[in-house]
C-alpha cells in the first residue's frame, strides 16, 4: 500500500511540502490531489467539497502541476509551453500569449527567451518555464513534485528564493513534495514528514519539527545538525551590536590606541564608504599605513536584522578573530558581536520560544 | 554497348516522350499506384499505431503482424489475387499494402510509445484530453519517426509498384517487362533508371516535408 489513512489539513495560501524517504508515498499523496492517481478509499475535499464532484479536466486545469524536469513540450516555443492552460481553457491565442510574457517576467526570465525552444534552456531556466506554465490560468493550488531536484545546489537556492518571491506576491495554497528536508525546512510554511508505507509521522511547522521531533525516525530524518538549523529561525534583529571595535582605514593613531582594550582584541577595519576590509590587533594598526592586504579575513558578515542568529553565528566561526561583522542592506558596517554574545543570545531566544512562529532568511 | 549507352539512347528517343506508352503517361500511372497504396496502408498504419502507442499496449501483437506481413512474398500474392478475384486493381493494391503496412505501423507504435513520459504526465496533470496528449504533445515529438516509418514504406511501393504491369496495367513496371519479353534492354535499363529516379524522388518529397512539418525544437533535440 502506498498510503495509508493519511489525514492532513492542508492551509490555504501557504506552503505545505510533504518529505520522506523515497518510497514513502509523498508524491501518490499529491497525485491523488489532481486525481493523476484515484485512491481506493477514502475523500479528498477541496474547500470542503469533494473532489470527485467535479470533471477530472476541471480539476486539473484549477491546479498549477510543476513536476521535475519540467516536463517541457519541446515542440512548442518558452511562450506557447506557458500558454497550454490558458489554451486550453479557451482563450485567445493574442491573450494567452500576453498572459505568457507577464509569467516571464514573473518568474525571472528575459523576455528574449520567448520564442526559444525547451532545448536553447539551462535546466534551471526550463524549471522556471514549468513554474510559470503552472501558473499561467491563475490557479489557486498549486502541485509541485520534486520541482527542483534535478539542478545543481546553487540554481536550486536561486529557485527555491524566487519561489519564496512568488508565494509573497501571489499567495497560492501550495503542496510541495521533496525528499530534501532543508528545502522542506526552508519552503514550508508546515511540513509533514512521511515514513514508508503512507504513515504521516510528523505534520508540524518547520521550528517545531526541529525543536521537537514527534520520535526516532523524524529525529533520523532531520539530520545530525538540526540545533544548529534552527538557529534559522530565529532573527539577528535582538543582536547588541559593539561599534567601539570598529574604525575606518584613515583613523589617526589616537583613535586607534583608544578603541583598543582588553575586552576588544581586535579591531575591525572598513574603507571610507563603511565596507568592512579586515581585522587587525591595535599595536599593529599604524595610522596611515593600514593596507587590507596585511589585515586578518572578516569572514562572512551578516545583515543585521534580515538574517538569522544562524547567519551570523556562521560569520562568527569563520572569522579567526571569533567576532561576527553585521552590516546593513548595502553592506556598510553597523557594528560588530562576539560568539559569547551570539551565545548568550541563543539562550535567550531559546528560552523565550521565539522561534516557533518568526521566520528568517539564511 | 553499355549501360549508359542504354540509358541515352532511351531517353534520348523522342518517341518514349509522347502517347500511351510515353514517360509522362507511364509516370503519372506509377504515381497514381503509388499514392493510393500509401494512402491506404496510412489509413492503416497510422491510426493503429497511434493508439497502441499512446496506450502503450499491444507490441507483441503488432510485432507478430508486422512479421507476417513481411513474410508473405509480394508476387505470389499477386499471382493469388488475380487466380481468385481475376484482373484489376486490386491484386496490385493488396500486396502493396501488406508491404506497406508493417513499417508505418511498427514506427508509429514505437515512436508514441518512446516519447518522453514527462511532458505527458504535465499535460495530463493541467488537464489536457487524452486526444489532444496524443496529437499535440506525443505526435508533434514522435514525428520525426513516423515519417522515416512512411517513406520506408514509400520506397517500397515505388520500387515494387513495377509488379502492376505483370497483369496487365500500366506504370513504369511496363518498360521493364516489356523490354524483357521484347529483349529490348535498352528500354529495361531505361524503366529501372526511372523507377530508381522515382524512389530517390520520394526521399526528397519526405526530407521537404520533415522540414516543413517537424518543429524546429523538436528536429534540434532530437
Amino acid at each position: 500500500m502506498a498510503v495509508d489513512r493519511l489525514s492532513l489539513e492542508i492551509p490555504d495560501r501557504s506552503i505545505t511540502v510533504l518529505v520522506g524517504p523515497s518510497g514513502c508515498g509523498k508524491t501518490t499523496t499529491l497525485r491523488m490531489i489532481n486525481r493523476m492517481i484515484e485512491p481506493s478509499e477514502g475523500t479528498i475535499l477541496l474547500d470542503g467539497v469533494d473532489i470527485q464532484k467535479q470533471p477530472v479536466n476541471t480539476l486539473r486545469r484549477s491546479m498549477g502541476y510543476v513536476i521535475q524536469n519540467a516536463g517541457l513540450f519541446q515542440h512548442r516555443s518558452i511562450v506557447d509551453n506557458i500558454a497550454t492552460v490558458p489554451r486550453l481553457l479557451g482563450w485567445s491565442k493574442q491573450r494567452a500569449r500576453e498572459r505568457a510574457a507577464e509569467l516571464m517576467e514573473r518568474v525571472g526570465l528575459d523576455s528574449s527567451l520567448a520564442k526559444r525552444y525547451p532545448y536553447q534552456l539551462s535546466g534551471g531556466q526550463q524549471q522556471r518555464v514549468g513554474v510559470a506554465r503552472a501558473l499561467a490560468a491563475d490557479p489557486p493550488v498549486l502541485l509541485m513534485d520534486e520541482p527542483f531536484s534535478a539542478v545543481d545546489p546553487v540554481v536550486r537556492k536561486g529557485l527555491q528564493d524566487e519561489l519564496l518571491r512568488i508565494q509573497s506576491e501571489l499567495g497560492k495554497t501550495i503542496v510541495f513534495v521533496t525528499h530534501d528536508i532543508d528545502e522542506a525546512i526552508k519552503l514550508g510554511t508546515m511540513v509533514a514528514v512521511m515514513r514508508t508505507g503512507g504513515r504521516l509521522a510528523q505534520y508540524a511547522p518547520p521550528a517545531e519539527l526541529l525543536t521537537a521531533p514527534a520520535d526516532a525516525f523524524v529525529e533520523d530524518f532531520l539530520g545530525a545538525d538540526r540545533g544548529i538549523r534552527r538557529l534559522s529561525f530565529f532573527p539577528s534583529g535582538a543582536l547588541e551590536l559593539q561599534t567601539a571595535p570598529v574604525v575606518a582605514q584613515d583613523a589617526d593613531a589616537a583613535k586607534i590606541a583608544a578603541r583598543g582594550s582588553a575586552d576588544v582584541p581586535y579591531l575591525l577595519v572598513t574603507d571610507l564608504d563603511g565596507k568592512p576590509l579586515g581585522w587587525g590587533e591595535p599595536k599593529d594598526l599604524k595610522a596611515g599605513e593600514i593596507t587590507p592586504e596585511r589585515l586578518l579575513p572578516y569572514g562572512r558578515p551578516f545583515v543585521h536584522g534580515s538574517d538569522s542568529l544562524r547567519a551570523a553565528l556562521d560569520g562568527a566561526v569563520l572569522s579567526p578573530t571569533g567576532w561576527a561583522v553585521g552590516v546593513d542592506d548595502t553592506g556598510r558596517v553597523v557594528g560588530v558581536v562576539s560568539q559569547q554574545t551570539i551565545g548568550e543570545a541563543i539562550r535567550n531566544a531559546h528560552a523565550q520560544g521565539s522561534g516557533d512562529d518568526v521566520r528568517a532568511a539564511g | 554497348m553499355n549501360i549508359l549507352h542504354f540509358i541515352q539512347a532511351f531517353f534520348g528517343d523522342s518517341a518514349h516522350w509522347h502517347g500511351y506508352d510515353g514517360i509522362p503517361t507511364r509516370f503519372g500511372e506509377h504515381l497514381h499506384y503509388c499514392l493510393e497504396a500509401l494512402a491506404l496502408a496510412a489509413a492503416i498504419g497510422l491510426p493503429v499505431g497511434l493508439v497502441t502507442g499512446h496506450y502503450g499496449r499491444g507490441g507483441n501483437t503488432l510485432a507478430l503482424i508486422a512479421t507476417a506481413g513481411r513474410a508473405l512474398p509480394t508476387f505470389g500474392l499477386l499471382v493469388l489475387l488475380v487466380l481468385l478475384v481475376g484482373f484489376g486493381m486490386l491484386p496490385v493494391m493488396v500486396p502493396l499494402i501488406v508491404l506497406a503496412v508493417p513499417p508505418i505501423l511498427v514506427t508509429t507504435y514505437e515512436a508514441v510509445r518512446s516519447v518522453d513520459p514527462s511532458p505527458v504526465d504535465a499535460a495530463r496533470g493541467m488537464g489536457m484530453p487524452e486526444s489532444r496528449i496524443l496529437f499535440q504533445v506525443e505526435l508533434p515529438v514522435a514525428l520525426p519517426l513516423i515519417l522515416g516509418g512512411l517513406r520506408s514504406a514509400a520506397v517500397q511501393i515505388v520500387s515494387t509498384a513495377t509488379i502492376a504491369a505483370y497483369i496487365g496495367l500500366g506504370g513504369l513496371g511496363r518498360y521493364i517487362i516489356d523490354g524483357l519479353y521484347q529483349r529490348n534492354y535498352e528500354k529495361v535499363v531505361g524503366g529501372a533508371t526511372l523507377v530508381a529516379g522515382a524512389a530517390l524522388a520520394t526521399l526528397a518529397v519526405f526530407w521537404a516535408v520533415g522540414r516543413f512539418a517537424v518543429s524546429p525544437g523538436v528536429r534540434r533535440s532530437a
